[in-house]
């Protein structure tokens, strides 16, 4: 397994490269200019100057080696330099990623909105899954009970309605019309005390409940399916014919192999999380890397916007590598090696 | 083998009357067993035979219950094991008995094990349950029950998973299973089908000598006349959800009476015979179960049949000393020799 693993991540390394190549070979095409966000009376020469100083007037190789450099090199450095409080080489030299609409580091963006998505998208991930595993559970052992037929109906909505519907729907439900929660997410909000925190429960609510509706959905269907599966396979027959209660056989015998399949998938999808904010982010306006992404498409930030989409690409092969190796470990019949 | 004098004087562990059971489907209803009465000693093997679909499963499945409800359902009968009827014990005792007073051993040993579980666990758990053996003592006793079914260096062997056994190993494990409290009944769905012919005949040899040692009464099912030949006391022949001759094994194999059981006994390769070169099999497809049996179930494939077939479904009745048939017709040879003890 250890070995499997090493294999794997260096495995990824070629993946990542061919990956970040294509990311920024795309993002370099697409078209798009950095100074058309500044003021119109800018003449035409200075514009170009803004230009070369951002470094585009250099060949793409160039700039793609320089981003590689900058990326792969230098910012690793500085978060070892910041983590231990040590100085290694020329740091203050040294050239970080930098956005060009902010002119600040593009990692320093992202730490800074990184809690609220994780506040957010994260906290709707993990009510999500504490929903879903239950009712699958209870829906698959009572297939087509009033139960499972209300759960099956909820998914479908869950299922069918995307979160910029669902989003707006339950603005207008619950805080136009009943006033019970803030349609907007204050990002700047403090929790020091028992009462912010409860605010910070408050407007945490409509995100999340959007999210959380999407993401138990689909877990909710997976587990129910898994379930089922297992529910008719001969073992299970077996725990009854030994005199094992129907809690045992149910919770341990089936719970047990269905949830293979289904932690494999919660694994896999976390880096969805951070696709799901994009949306809800706008809707909501939570200040989080959704909306930093966003932004930075739209200033034509392309160092901001490449490296946002290549630490998603590296999430996606990372958690993979993840999920891989909790099947392994959760199913003895997988070896790795 | 026991001398007839002493096993039939017993009084019967089980004893199954009208067991009728039937699955509700989305093509109707499919009547699986249609009234089968037979009884088991301690001590004794019963062979139970027929052709796939005879109910030969779902009626040892019912008397445990093990058949999900829906789309099963037992509409009538009853099952005493030592005078308790198992159709109508509450399901705390009802799950005493499964896996306690009665052990299952089923049919394909690659699917009845938990893949995510070691042997040891699975062994363990019904000693834990039924017993309430503490995890040393279970252990202590799994390693008994593993080298008691002959599968070598037991200690090592119950921290392994399904998967690394062989599928006669995982049987020996399942059987195991089935003994680890020592059940009063065993009952084993042709356990050794999925084996080849090398470990089915070990399997068969450990059943044979397993029963000697723990003196319990086995209900064995399998397709094959020629297993049942070899261990069995007492025979039963299943047709169409319904016991269509019953015996002891001498008394079938000499004298057998159903159309059917002649026919079955005649696809059996001969033991003598260095060529068999015609394996029969018996010509026609088996009864489709969409109602309860008003005619007898065998008549479309029948070579005695008659007009009283078709209108009348032949009860099960004692023809012969100790031998009953459910048919009309009887074969011509059948009043002649009547000496029976030339018992394997
Ligand atoms: N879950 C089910 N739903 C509907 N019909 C069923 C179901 N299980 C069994 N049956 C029907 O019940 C009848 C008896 O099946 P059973 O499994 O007892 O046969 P069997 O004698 O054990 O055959 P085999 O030798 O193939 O195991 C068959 O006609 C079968 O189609
Ligand atoms: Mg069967």
């Amino acid at each position: 397994m250890f070995r499997y693993t090493i294999r794997r991540l260096l495995f990824a390394i070629p993946t990542l490269l061919v990956i970040s190549f294509i990311i920024f070979a795309l993002l370099d095409l697409a078209p798009g200019d950095p100074t058309s966000q500044l003021p119109i009376n800018i003449p035409a020469e200075v514009r170009q100057k803004i230009r070369e100083a951002l470094g585009l007037g250099e060949p793409f190789y160039v700039r793609y080696g320089l981003w590689m450099q900058q990326f792969f090199v230098n910012e690793p450095l500085n978060i070892l330099e910041q983590w231990f409080g040590v100085t290694i080489g020329d740091s203050e030299n040294r050239l970080r990623v930098l956005s060009w609409s902010t002119r600040s580091p593009v990692v320093d963006l992202i730490v800074e909105r990184m809690p609220q998505t994780l506040w957010v998208v994260g906290m709707a991930y993990v009510v999500g899954i504490a929903i879903a595993l239950p009712v699958g559970v209870i829906s698959a052992y009572r297939q087509y009970s009033i139960f499972d037929q209300a759960g099956t109906f909820i998914t479908m909505i869950g299922f069918s309605i995307p979160p910029f519907f669902s989003g707006v729907l339950v603005i207008v439900i619950f805080s136009v019309n009943l006033g019970w929660f803030p349609s907007i997410y204050d990002t700047t909000h403090v929790v020091t005390d028992w009462d912010s925190f409860l605010k910070q429960i408050n407007q945490m609510i409509l995100p999340v409940m959007v999210l959380a509706l999407q993401i138990t959905a689909q877990l909710t269907r997976f587990m129910r399916a898994s379930m089922l599966d297992n529910l008719n396979q001969d073992y299970v027959r077996t725990a009854r014919a030994k005199g094992m209660s129907e809690q045992a056989v149910v919770l341990l015998h089936v719970l047990r192999n269905s949830m293979i399949p289904v932690i494999t998938v919660i694994a896999l999808a976390v880096p969805s999380i951070f696709g799901g904010a994009i949306i809800t982010e706008q809707i909501f306006k939570v200040n989080g890397i959704g909306a930093l992404l966003i932004g930075g498409i739209e200033a034509g930030d392309l160092p901001l916007v490449q490296t946002l989409t290549f630490i998603f690409a590296v999430l996606i092969v990372l958690f993979n590598l993840v999920a891989d190796i909790l099947y392994g470990i959760l199913d003895p019949r997988i070896r790795y090696d | 083998m026991d001398a007839p004098a002493i096993t039939d004087s017993k009084a019967p562990v089980l004893e199954v009357q009208g067991l009728r059971t039937v699955f509700h489907t989305s093509e109707g209803m499919i009547h699986a067993v249609n009234g089968v009465s037979f009884y088991l000693r301690a001590g004794e093997l019963v062979g139970v035979v027929g052709e796939s679909g005879s109910g030969k499963s779902v009626t040892m499945m019912s008397l445990m219950k093990l058949l999900p409800e829906p789309p099963a359902e037992i509409v009538g009968g009853s099952a005493l094991l030592e005078g308790r009827d198992l159709l109508r014990l509450e399901p705390s005792a009802l799950r005493h008995v499964r896996g306690g007073e009665i052990g299952f051993v089923f049919q394909d040993p690659m699917t009845s094990l938990n893949p995510v579980f070691t042997i040891g666990y699975q062994l363990t758990e019904p000693l834990r349950e039924h017993l309430g053996m503490s995890r040393s003592e279970a252990r202590a006793r799994a390693i008994d029950l593993l080298s008691l079914v002959g599968i070598p260096t037991p200690e090592e062997r119950l921290n392994d998973f399904p998967h690394q056994f062989s599928g006669g190993m995982r049987q020996r494990v399942m059987i195991a299973i089935a003994l680890a409290c020592d059940p009063k009944v065993l009952i084993a769905d042709e356990p050794t089908t999925a084996l080849d012919v090398t470990i089915q005949a070990q399997i068969l040899e450990l059943v044979k000598s397993l029963r000697q040692e723990l003196g319990m009464g086995i209900v064995w099912i399998t397709h094959d006349l020629g297993v049942v030949a070899g261990i069995a006391d007492r025979v039963m022949v299943m047709y169409g959800g319904l016991v269509v001759e019953h015996a002891r094994v001498s008394e079938l194999y000499a004298r057998p009476m159903h159309p059917y059981t002649r026919a079955l006994l005649e696809t059996l390769p001969s033991l003598d015979g260095t060529r068999s070169d015609r394996l029969r099999s018996i010509a026609g497809q088996p009864p489709h179960m969409t109602q309860a049996p008003s005619a007898c179930p065998f008549a479309p494939r029948c070579t005695h049949v008659h007009d009283r077939c078709l209108a009348e479904n032949p009860p099960l009745v004692e023809a012969a000393p100790g031998h009953d048939v459910a048919c009309w017709w009887r074969p011509p040879e059948q009043v002649s020799e009547s000496e029976v003890n030339a018992d394997a």
